[in-house]
Parts: C-alpha cells; sequence; structure tokens
C-alpha cells in the first residue's frame, strides 16, 4: 500500500543511485536508525547487551567484512577467525603501547593492520581459486593462532597467555573494562557497526564494487574488460581485512574482556562467521546482519523459549537447541539457497504489488 | 595497396581514415598446433574490417592475438603507430581495445546498468578512500559516466531492462547488453566475436543495424567475425580470410567473392 516507487519521481541520478530508491524504505531506515542511536540506549540492561546487541553488532562488522570477500569478490576464505584474532591481538598491543591515544583510533588502526596481513595471506588467490583457495586461508587460520600462542611478545609475556583488556575512555566514558557501562559498551560498537555499513555499501555500489563482482561472475571477461585481477582481489581482501580486523578488536576490547586465543580465534570463528553471510545472502550487506542476527539471536531465544518459558533442564534445552539451529539452517537454505536476503527481496517485490497479483 | 596514413572511401561514401591497427607477420603456435601462420592485414580508422573463414581457421585467436588475450610468438602488433609490447588482456582494453566474445561473457550476478558500467573501468578513476566515503570525485563521477552509459542504453534500445540481473535475460537481449558494455569504453577498435552467433533473422537484422549504426554514429573502428556470408559481405568495408591459420584473401567484399582461393576454401575443390 505504502510501498511504492509510483509517485516518487527520480530527477536526477544521484537519486536514481541512493541506497534506498523507495520512500517508504527510507524512512523505516532512518527509524531503525533513531531506535538503534536514541532509544535502545535508555532501555538496555547488562544481559541484552552482552547476550544480544554486542555480539550482533560486532558479527555483523565481521560478516560485512567476509562478505566483501567472498560474495562480492568470490574469494571464499576460510581464516576469519585467525584475521579477527590480529585484529584483537594488534588492538591489544595498541592498547597496552600507547594508552595515550583514544581506543577509537587504535581499532581503527587494527583494522588497517589486519588488512595487511589479509593482503599478503590473499597473495595465492592470484594462482588459485575456490575450494583450493579455502584450504590456502585455513593455513592463515592455523598459523595465526598457533603464532599469537607461540610469541609471547604478542601477549606482553603473561604468564596466562591470555590478553586483558585495560579500561579505556571515550569522552570520559570508559567503554572497556570492568567498569564499562552496558549503553556505553553499546553505543560504541554500533558506531563502528553503523559506519562499516555505510563503507561496505558505498564501496560495493561504486567501480570497487562492480569489479570485485566482474571477477567474481567471470574472471576471465573481467581481465579483457580491463579490471586487474591483482588490484581487484587484493583490494577486497584489504577492505574485507579492514572490517574484520575492527570486528576482531572490537569483540576482544568491548564484548569479552579477556581472550585466550585458540578459545575464542579458533575455526569454529571462521565457519560462523561464514555460515552467517551464507544464510543470510552472499553478496549483500543486509544479508551480512540477516546471517548474523539469525546465528546470534536464535540460539538466544531457544534458550528463552525452551528453559525460561517451557522450564526443561538447561543441559537438554543446550543440546535441543544445537539441532534446532541446524535443522533450521538446513531448512533455510533448501527453502532459498540465496539466503535471508533473497527472501527479504522476494517479499519487498511482492509488497510492491500487493494488493494486486500483478 | 594503399599507403598507411592514406585514407579511401567507402562505396556508400563513408570516409575511411589511415592505420589504427597493423598486425604484422604474426605466428601463434599451441604446442605444435599452428593456429595462425604469417599473417599480415591492417585496420583503418572509422572501418567495418571482417575476419571469415571456415571452421578452425584461426579467427578467434586471430582476435584473442589482438585483444591480448595471446601473445604470438612471432610478428608485431603496432597499434596507433607504435609497436605494442607483449601485454595483459587488462592493459591492452585501457588502451581502448574493447570487445565482445562468441559465448556471451557477462556478469551474470549484476543488473545490465552495473555490467555497462562496468565498460566504463577506463575512464572512472576515483581512489578506494573516495569511493567509501561517497562524496566529490567518486559520487561526480558516478553520475557523469551514468549520463554516457544511459546514451548507449537509449541507443541500443535497453531501456526496459536497465535494472535487471542479467542472469534473467534472453540471448538476443545479452548480446545486445555486451555490445552495449563494449561500446561503453568509447574504444578505439570495437572486436566482435560473432555477433550474430544463434540468433534469427530478425535479430541479425537488428543487431546488424545496431553494429552500422554505433560504426556512423560514433565513427568506431569495427573489427569482426562471423558465420553469416549475407551479414559479412552486407556490413563489412574490407574482408580478411583464412582457412587452416593462413591468409587466403584480403578485400573488399566483391574482390573476396570473386577470389578463386576463398571459393575452395569455402565449397572445397574438385579432386581429379
Amino acid at each position: 500500500m505504502f510501498y511504492r516507487e509510483a509517485g516518487d519521481f527520480k530527477t536526477s541520478y544521484t537519486e536514481d543511485n541512493q541506497t534506498f530508491p523507495i520512500k517508504f524504505d527510507r524512512y523505516r531506515y532512518y527509524a531503525v536508525l533513531l531506535v538503534a542511536f536514541a532509544v535502545v540506549p535508555f532501555i538496555i540492561n547488562d544481559y541484552w547487551v552482552n547476550a544480544v546487541f554486542l555480539p550482533f553488532l560486532i558479527y555483523a562488522i565481521a560478516a560485512i567484512g567476509l562478505n566483501i570477500l567472498v560474495g562480492y569478490c568470490g574469494q571464499v576464505s576460510l581464516g576469519t577467525g585467525g584475521f579477527m584474532a590480529v585484529g584483537a591481538y594488534a588492538c591489544y598491543k595498541l592498547m597496552t603501547g600507547f594508552p595515550e591515544i583514544n581506543i577509537f583510533f587504535h581499532i581503527i588502526l587494527s583494522g588497517g593492520i589486519t588488512a595487511a596481513v589479509c593482503v599478503a595471506f590473499g597473495l595465492p588467490s592470484l594462482r588459485i581459486k575456490g575450494f583450493y583457495l579455502a584450504v590456502a586461508t585455513l593455513a592463515a587460520q592455523f598459523f595465526l593462532v598457533w603464532l599469537f600462542n607461540k610469541v609471547s611478545w604478542f601477549y606482553n609475556y603473561s604468564a596466562s597467555g591470555q590478553i586483558n583488556a585495560p579500561e579505556r575512555t571515550v569522552f570520559g566514558v570508559p567503554v572497556t573494562g570492568a567498569e564499562a557501562a552496558p549503553w556505553a559498551a553499546y553505543l560504541f560498537c554500533l558506531v563502528f557497526t553503523f559506519i562499516s555499513a555505510i563503507i561496505a555499501r558505498n564501496t560495493t555500489r561504486g567501480m570497487a564494487g562492480r569489479k570485485w563482482m566482474a571477477i567474481r561472475d567471470m574472471d576471465i571477461a573481467a581481465e579483457i574488460i580491463g579490471v586487474n585481477p591483482l588490484k581487484a582481489k587484493l583490494s577486497a581482501f584489504a577492505v574485507s581485512g579492514f572490517f574484520v580486523g575492527i570486528a576482531g578488536a572490537l569483540f576482544f576490547s568491548v564484548y569479552l574482556g579477556a581472550v585466550e586465543v585458540g578459545e575464542v580465534f579458533g575455526i569454529t570463528k571462521s565457519f560462523l562467521v561464514l555460515f552467517m553471510i551464507i544464510i543470510g545472502g552472499l553478496g549483500s550487506i543486509f544479508g551480512s546482519f540477516a546471517g548474523a542476527a539469525f546465528l546470534v539471536l536464535l540460539p538466544v531465544l531457544l534458550k528463552n523459549l525452551l528453559v525460561g518459558t517451557l522450564g526443561w533442564p538447561t543441559d537438554l534445552a543446550a543440546h535441543l537447541e544445537f539441532m534446532i539451529v541446524g535443522a533450521l539452517i538446513v531448512v533455510f537454505l533448501v527453502a532459498e539457497p540465496h539466503g535471508l536476503a533473497q527472501l527479504w527481496r522476494v517479499a519487498k517485490e511482492k509488497l510492491r504489488l500487493w494488493p494486486f497479483p500483478h | 595497396m594503399l599507403d598507411a596514413s592514406e585514407g579511401y572511401t567507402t562505396e556508400d561514401g563513408r570516409k575511411i581514415g589511415g592505420v589504427v591497427m597493423e598486425m604484422k607477420n604474426i605466428t601463434l603456435r599451441f604446442g605444435g598446433v599452428v593456429a595462425i601462420q604469417d599473417i599480415s592485414f591492417d585496420i583503418r580508422e572509422g572501418e567495418i574490417r571482417a575476419i571469415i573463414g571456415p571452421n578452425g581457421a584461426g579467427k578467434s585467436s586471430m582476435l584473442n592475438v589482438i585483444s591480448g588475450f595471446y601473445n604470438p610468438q612471432e610478428g608485431e602488433v603496432w597499434y596507433k603507430g607504435a609497436k605494442r609490447p607483449p601485454m595483459k588482456p587488462y592493459e591492452v582494453a585501457r588502451q581502448g581495445i574493447a570487445r565482445t566474445f562468441q559465448n556471451i561473457a557477462l556478469f551474470e550476478g549484476m543488473s545490465v546498468l552495473d555490467n555497462v558500467m562496468t565498460g566504463r573501468i577506463r575512464q572512472m578513476k576515483a581512489g578506494m578512500l573516495a569511493q567509501a566515503i561517497w562524496k566529490g570525485k567518486a559520487e561526480r563521477e558516478e553520475v557523469e559516466n551514468r549520463e554516457v552509459v544511459e546514451k548507449i542504453i537509449d541507443f541500443l534500445e535497453i531501456q526496459h531492462i536497465r535494472k535487471t540481473p542479467v542472469g534473467r535475460l534472453p540471448y538476443g537481449l545479452k548480446k545486445r547488453v555486451e555490445l552495449a558494455r563494449a561500446l561503453a569504453a568509447e574504444p578505439s577498435i570495437l572486436l566482435l566475436d560473432e555477433p550474430m552467433a544463434g540468433m534469427n533473422v530478425e535479430e541479425k537484422e537488428d543487431m546488424s543495424r545496431f553494429v552500422l549504426d554505433v560504426n556512423d554514429e560514433f565513427g568506431t573502428t569495427i573489427a569482426l567475425i562471423e558465420h553469416d556470408m549475407g551479414v559479412v559481405m552486407d556490413l563489412s568495408d574490407r574482408v580478411v580470410v583464412m582457412d587452416y591459420g593462413k591468409k587466403i584473401g584480403d578485400g573488399t567484399p566483391d574482390e573476396v567473392r570473386n577470389n578463386q582461393a576463398v571459393i575452395d576454401a569455402y565449397l572445397g575443390v574438385a579432386h581429379d
């Protein structure tokens, strides 16, 4: 009814190029932003932040990063966990090495460092494709985790081998460490997620994104048109690494506070983020959010439903949760192989015509 | 024989300029197989140059040599008066040589508009940071190039499918989108690899009209490979005929049509 292009005339290419060309979509987007920035911080408590919002926001950044590499550029990576670890350890070293600098810059710098590492491990992509590249990035995963365990310089020679986030403030408000208020941590992550999503959207809708997609869809044709495959692939690795690094840094500093690398950034993390983008939808920024929401919220939801509402024993619920999440993933992928983003697109197409069938 | 800088006038009165590209004694081998053997010919500015020949004659290999996909073992490629060193295909593309493919090579996951915009890669130079912020140069470039692309979309009459993913289009339209993508680059030489393959008569007529219009409106130099003799003889100004990797004829359609070697290659020779 309200979801119409009719009557909303575009008179310039800038207007036609915008992210939300339909008015209703645009307002919905502003409404979501308003709620996220101005309403949620006032009503959330510790449980909501730690169980739902922080993991969702941080995984969304990681998923956006991986989606640029896998969904847009077609280069499969299984090294996400390792690259998140690079972000986390870079952030730790920067936080402890330069305590006078604002953590905001530490996190951005960690992203930059991860981007460089990611490019180095992306070099094999110039020679190998598909599954073989996935195995090559797997090497990055294992090597990086081993490195951070082995070289004690990375964890400042602490006896436990863990890294702990010291307290850091933004505008006088602590965002890391034990004293950080839930709303502060939430807002801090939200800002990063928001900016990451905008940057990702801008790069993917411009020439950079077209080059990536050209490489993904047909690399030989892309090269004959004038895409330099070396630059296109490595820039995808760099941008992807930047986001994944930021996600890793936030995951360590704001969300967990203390990290033991093998436990937190193991291969399971790589798979988790990969599943997020597959379920959410490859090659879609919205899909990254949807996938992160699906895999973060669903377990929480099921737990609350089974333990809280139905009163089942916790251990039984925990096992059932795995089974149900697994089954739902299969159901979703059979029903819609292109992920939640595609469901969303189909729903929007239908909505555009509703209530008329054609 | 014409001088390199001297032009000529076609039968229908179009002025053809000097030589844009010259192939000098090109030989291309794949192991023991000689795909192209000692072939020389030139392409002049503004003309429609056809390369014809029976199956396996080496036509596509020749096009691949021009577009830099293969580097010939012997011979030289001269482009705009300079010898071209061995290059990667993307470097050749950036010099202004665009092409279409025999089996359509579009980016299936992208919309028609994005596909055609990708053709503007030579003209869009905004850096990664500018694009991330999407202000200033990146946005300006996007709009300016969109205007050019829209003209081409208009020209090829594909406005109605602008935002459709290419994967959903029928074959004939895909061929047209591919032409649009190549045209978007504003190439000095446009290479068409069998633009009419697999089309019905009506689609062929449409395509022929587009090829002629492109040449006429933009003055684009076109080199094309085609099997449909009627089309080739109607469209082209000069024709190179290849057989088993050798050049057996070169000249205007009429000259080629009456060339005994060409007739033999196409119709066969009686053994007596």
